[in-house]
């Protein structure tokens, strides 16, 4: 059913759809309106059997869903930023017991300075704790993403992160096409867990494994997200035939047949490139875009051959590894080893700041010419933090860092 | 047959005479059908009051749900020595997630057993003092608020024994660890204001609240049943001793706790939505030095410097328990 809804009210809707039976609920912004509406679903008794539970943080919030999910229960949560970061130890706990919980992460910068906008560096500090992250390009996807992503976790006993823009999504009223209750529930089957806490049939979960066999158990985690390669495009097929539509997939691939220079991104952020990729092409610049649905696991094979004809490669990172550089680019590297083109690092959009049209056309031009610097940093304001470090040098006590590069970026 | 009512006092030790007692009022323990819940074979330490504490506590919650339990663990001497995989000494299910969430896993099984209709499958939390009082504090804490159907049951030993006897908050002032050496002007942990857990658990509200010790076998799974008896949030804190920690002999794990509770150290009662309701009064009172000096880690109050002031303090400690909980007189 095609409906304009709020895209946090729209994600809520379809887990709703996927029958969870427990919820744990703690606000972070901008992920709170999901929970919001699914408690109010369980309070009205629109969504039963399912108990909903406020926790008082996020690590409960986690450690709750785990608890659930050991005893059979689907379960469900939803985070962003510090919240994703306060349950890690847990998120390491879930995806090591092999417990299929979906998790959304509204995805939001990381403080300090604090900051409630949008950008990918939550999940990304988490890309490796055994989670599957699947990336939300629109609202549709996002609420198609959630479905699949309880079939994926229960068929593979892993959990599912869906990582969705922070408030370019959660909060954009945009038009979506609604699945019914009875599409939903010939497409996910009925929860049968691998391992259950049942005083029938008593078993320890979660007991402590030596030098003999750890690294076994870790290999294991390996493969199920290797087997998640296999299942995830095979699905999206099948999600077609079920819904109508495409969901899922490993990468999505947009005029790159014969384009010169290609830009990987991740999320909402595509929509714009692909407006920027068609002016381009008007103006007779061969270029593309190819957007990465699944970041965990990584699909290696499939952007290397999404990216097989690119002489320039460009991977637009809503995050920074500081020191480093760029956290997908990294992962970009290993796709083209062997290979010639360049890969060039542009970090865009930190704490929410606008990724415009205009900027992306002038950096993507400038790396079709080749004379893009290696690790771009876009729409950087160099003159405000040449500042603040000259007075570094000046003074010894030179106060906090946000509030000076404040005084400064206004200048 | 009749019987002649019995005192415990009577038996002598406590734990023995249950041959004198009507058959339904004998231990858990006593019967040859205990569950064993907490198998024998596992790795604990001889003497450890932790172990037996556990299998006390699980084999009555066993007896009382007809079997029908599930149980969380924090991290900690409990998780460790029961459970070095493939070897597992729980009979019942069980799971160990982090060291600081065995209350919020809880109430997530919990919620599963609401949520598919199974009323009758109880779930107790377990965790060290540390997994506790200190970094379990805040699922500990919440739980308690939402009053989930949970048992919590904090097996006390009065510090991170696990990782080498490291202070916790409930570890004792002057009482010597790996943290708080026995050097310098004030030798051994600190006196701070402590953290009294079942009294905060009291001030929750939550439906029950108790105290025990492996001392009283009797005591402790009257408690167990009792809590089982109740739904929502309940706890349980369990004095028991640790003879590497303590430094005491292993054979003396009942003795120490025996003496915690009669030095009034150590204040066995109840409490059922937010009040007391009864206690178990010190029928020998003794004073605090005949707990302290067995234990190596309050040796330094003896020897070779005479501390008598920090042991006034103890027993300053002890006697406003005593007044506080109205611990002194006859047992009924």
């Amino acid at each position: 059913m095609l409906k304009q809804v709020e895209g946090s009210r729209a994600v809520a809707e379809a887990v709703a759809l996927c029958r969870p039976e427990v919820i744990c609920a703690y606000p972070i912004s901008p992920q709170t309106h999901i929970v919001e509406a699914l408690g109010e679903r369980v309070k009205a008794g629109t969504l039963a059997p399912c108990e909903f539970i406020n926790v008082e943080s996020e690590f409960a919030a986690m450690s709750v869903a785990i608890g659930a999910s050991a005893a059979g229960a689907r379960a469900y949560t939803a985070t962003a930023s510090q919240g994703l970061l306060f349950m890690a130890e847990a998120l390491f706990n879930a995806s090591g017991l092999g417990l299929p919980i979906v998790m959304t992460v509204a995805n939001r910068a990381i403080g300090a300075p604090i900051n409630i906008w949008n950008d990918h560096t939550d999940s990304m500090s988490q890309r490796d704790c055994g989670w599957i992250q699947l990336f939300a390009e629109d609202n549709q996807e996002a609420l198609d993403l959630h479905i699949l992503a309880f079939r994926l976790a229960e068929e593979l006993s892993l959990p599912v992160m869906v990582c969705m823009d922070g408030f370019i999504l959660t909060h954009a009223v945009e038009r979506v096409d609604m699945p019914s209750q009875a599409q939903v529930d010939a497409y996910l089957p009925r929860f049968e867990p691998r391992q259950v806490l049942d005083p029938a049939d008593p078993v320890s979960i979660g007991a402590m494994v030596g030098p003999e066999a750890f690294m076994e158990v870790r290999y294991l985690a390996h493969v199920k997200q290797m087997q998640a390669l296999e299942l995830i495009p095979a699905w999206a097929t099948e999600f077609h035939r079920t819904f109508g539509r495409e969901a899922g997939g490993l990468v999505r691939t947009y005029r790159t047949a014969d384009a010169e220079t290609i830009v990987v991104a991740l999320g909402s952020v595509l929509g714009t490139l692909k407006d920027t990729c068609d002016e381009l092409r008007e103006m007779g610049l061969r270029i593309g875009v190819v957007g990465v649905s699944c970041f965990r696991p990584w699909p290696a094979a499939a952007v290397a051959h999404a990216l097989q004809r690119a002489h320039h490669v460009v991977v637009l990172e809503k995050s920074l590894a500081v020191g480093l550089g760029g956290i997908v680019s990294q992962n970009v590297r290993t796709s083209l080893s062997g290979r010639s083109a360049s890969v060039n690092t542009v970090v865009a959009g930190l704490g929410g700041r606008p990724i415009t049209r205009a900027s992306l056309a002038r950096m993507i031009v400038d790396a079709d010419e080749g004379r893009l610097d290696p690790l771009t940093f876009l729409d950087l304001d160099r003159a405000a933090v040449g500042r603040v470090l000259a007075r570094e040098r000046e003074v010894r006590r030179s106060g906090p860092i946000a509030e000076r590069m404040l005084l400064e970026v206004k200048r | 047959m009749t019987f002649q009512p019995i005192k415990f006092y009577q038996t002598g030790t406590f734990t023995v005479g249950n041959r004198l007692l009507p058959p339904d009022t004998r231990t858990v323990q006593a019967n040859v059908r205990r569950t064993n819940s907490l198998n024998s074979g596992h790795r604990a330490c001889q003497g450890c009051g932790e172990a037996l504490g556990a299998r006390y506590a699980i084999d009555t919650a066993m007896d009382a749900t007809g079997r029908q339990l599930i149980a969380t663990n924090a991290t900690g001497c409990l998780e460790v020595f029961s459970t070095p995989y493939p070897e597992t000494s729980w009979q019942i299910p069980w799971i160990h997630s982090l060291f600081g969430n065995a209350a919020a896993v809880a109430t997530g099984v919990a919620a599963a057993m609401r949520v598919k209709g199974r009323d009758a499958v109880r779930v107790i939390a377990q965790g060290g003092d540390g997994g506790t009082t200190d970094i379990g504090f805040g699922c500990l804490s919440g739980m308690f608020e939402r009053n989930d159907d949970v048992l919590y049951i904090c097996y006390d030993n009065n510090a991170y024994m696990n990782t080498g006897v490291q202070r916790s908050s409930a570890t004792p002032p002057g009482a010597r660890t790996a943290t708080t050496a026995a050097v310098g002007k004030d030798p051994g942990n600190v006196f701070g204001q402590g953290k009294d857990v079942p009294a905060i658990a009291i001030a929750h509200g939550i439906p029950y609240v108790a105290t025990a010790t492996i001392a009283d076998l009797h005591d402790l799974e009257a408690k167990v049943r009792r809590a089982m008896q109740v739904r929502g949030a309940r706890y349980l804190h369990i004095l028991v001793p640790c003879p590497l920690g303590w430094g005491h002999g292993p054979e003396l794990s009942v003795t120490m706790a025996r003496l915690a509770y009669q030095s009034g150290l150590f204040p066995v009662y109840e409490a059922e939505q937010g009040e007391v309701t009864s206690v178990a009064k010190i029928r020998h009172r003794v004073a605090v030095e005949a707990y302290l000096r067995p234990q190596k880690r309050f040796a330094h109050l003896f020897d070779p410097a005479p501390r008598p002031d920090v042991i006034a303090a103890i027993q300053a400690q002890a006697d406003r328990n005593i007044r506080r909980y109205g611990l002194a007189g006859s047992e009924s």
